[in-house]
């Protein structure tokens, strides 16, 4: 199962951020992306995801699997857009323009193309920032960097438990289906949709019970060595935020506000090439 | 009420959120095209019903933010929350339906699992899902509403059958080895 986006060791200034100033920086990234549909800003940030992704020195057979996964989503979206609403373009710039007829009350214009455009740069926005942080950032460093800046350590802790477990229980998934599949389990479409249901949960009811145990095992071991019982932990992975760190929080935090007023200056978040 | 944030419920948090990112690649597909049937939405409701409105909505939030992640490449976000209140909805009941007690095998018990999850539902995917999409990614209406109600069939569906199933299995089977509870 190697199609998933994971940490990978590497030495560019990227890795050496902490954790946190990365999760600050991909959470208003997103926030940005999300509330402005200014296509002058959408591109600006396109260019700037990609120069990241160049720096961070990720490689394509890193993302590649994934990226063409998203590549399918994000066809199959605009295509549901059109046929859906061929006409919320005009809705949204209040103007129409017809290239040309396609059928019944289907009309290609350029207002919903430009429309479709900016929802697919926002896909391209937000994607190298999402492959930038989970394939830099270490998982145990980010909880000790969390806890750093004074979030409580048990949510530090989830998020490493749940990062730390992903892999394992998928191992332990795997090991399952093919051990069913080996007694006659049929999974493939072949199988009719309660059948396979019912397979499904062939699988699932001993990986619940596996994983449930494991809870138990690992709380049991976590209170033996007597977690929770202090307020404050020590941190073997800690890092502290340093110069490039508060520079890059700076440079997000001034881009987001710069980005939104550049934005709403015209009252509303779409830019309109139209009027 | 459990709203307390012990041991059991961080390491319960991080595994079933794990569990819950594991599982995303795992997609039934139903006659209708483009709709799946997600097994992690029944695991995410049976996590609920066994540990509480915390850990509920905590794994659905995280889960599908960290899976979609992931396995997808980006964040919808305007879908994550709702799966949060559905986890959160579910949890709200956990201690009625005592699945570590071993309690929950009455027929009282499963009417109101699927009652809170089909509420749930409804409320996350034809109300907050559907106006977040608006909201946040300025969708045409008539496709996130129509999305919304796939949604709610699907996981109505998976939850219903699939969860219901492995909270009854849970709590017969899991209960004999752990009968006896420390009084809080």
């Amino acid at each position: 199962m190697s199609k998933m986006l994971a940490y990978e060791e590497k030495d560019t200034w990227i890795h050496r951020l902490s954790g946190v100033t990365k999760l600050i920086f991909f959470l208003l990234w997103c926030f940005t992306s999300m509330l402005t549909y200014d296509t002058r800003i959408l591109a600006f940030m396109v260019a700037f995801s990609l120069l990241i992704f160049k720096i961070s020195k990720t490689e394509w057979k890193q993302v590649g699997t994934v990226f063409k996964l998203i590549m399918v989503f994000l066809i199959l979206n605009v295509l549901a857009i059109f046929i859906l609403s061929p006409d919320h373009g005009t809705e949204i710039y209040g103007t129409r323009t017809v290239l040309f007829h396609i059928a019944g009350s289907y009309d290609l214009t350029k207002e919903q193309l430009f429309y479709e455009l900016n929802v697919i740069i926002k896909y391209f926005t937000v994607i190298p920032a999402v492959f930038m942080f989970l394939v830099t950032t270490n998982p145990s460093e980010f909880a000790a960097s969390m806890n750093k800046v004074g979030i409580s350590y048990n949510i530090g802790y989830a998020l490493a438990i749940a990062i730390r477990y992903v892999p394992d229980v998928q191992g332990e998934f795997t090991k399952i289906k093919h051990a069913q599949e080996a007694r006659g389990i049929e999974m493939s479409g072949k199988a009719s949709l309660l059948s396979r249901i019912k397979n499904t949960s062939a699988i699932l009811f001993p990986l619940i019970f596996s994983s449930m145990d494991r809870i138990d095992t690992v709380s049991n071991a976590m209170e033996l060595r007597g977690y929770g019982k202090h307020k404050k932990r020590t941190w073997y992975m800690e890092r502290k935020l340093k110069r490039n760190d508060y520079l890059t929080i700076g440079f997000t935090v001034v881009f987001t506000v710069v980005a939104l007023v550049i934005t709403f200056a015209d009252g509303n978040r779409f830019y309109n090439p139209f009027s | 009420m459990k709203f307390k944030f012990g041991i059991k419920e961080v390491v319960a948090i991080g595994v079933g959120t794990a569990l819950f990112v594991a599982l995303t690649e795992i997609q039934i597909p139903t006659p209708i095209p483009n709709t799946y049937l997600q097994p992690r939405m029944a695991i995410m409701a049976f996590l609920a019903a066994v540990f509480g409105p915390l850990v509920g909505g905590v794994v659905g939030i995280l889960g599908h933010a960290l899976g979609d992640a992931m396995f997808y490449g980006s964040v919808w976000w305007s879908w994550v929350i709702p799966e949060g209140i559905i986890g959160v909805a579910i949890g709200l009941c956990a201690s009625k339906f005592a699945i570590k007690e071993g309690e929950f095998k009455n027929v009282k018990a499963i009417v109101l699992f699927n009652v809170v999850q089909i509420l749930a539902n409804i409320v996350a995917w034809a109300l907050a899902a559907p106006c977040l999409d608006i909201l946040i990614y300025a969708e045409p209406a008539n496709k996130v509403f129509l999305q919304g109600a796939m949604a709610i069939l699907g996981n109505v569906l998976i939850i219903g059958i699939l969860g219901t199933l492995l909270c009854v299995g849970y709590s017969a089977v899991g209960a004999k080895s752990s009968s006896l509870n420390k009084e809080e």
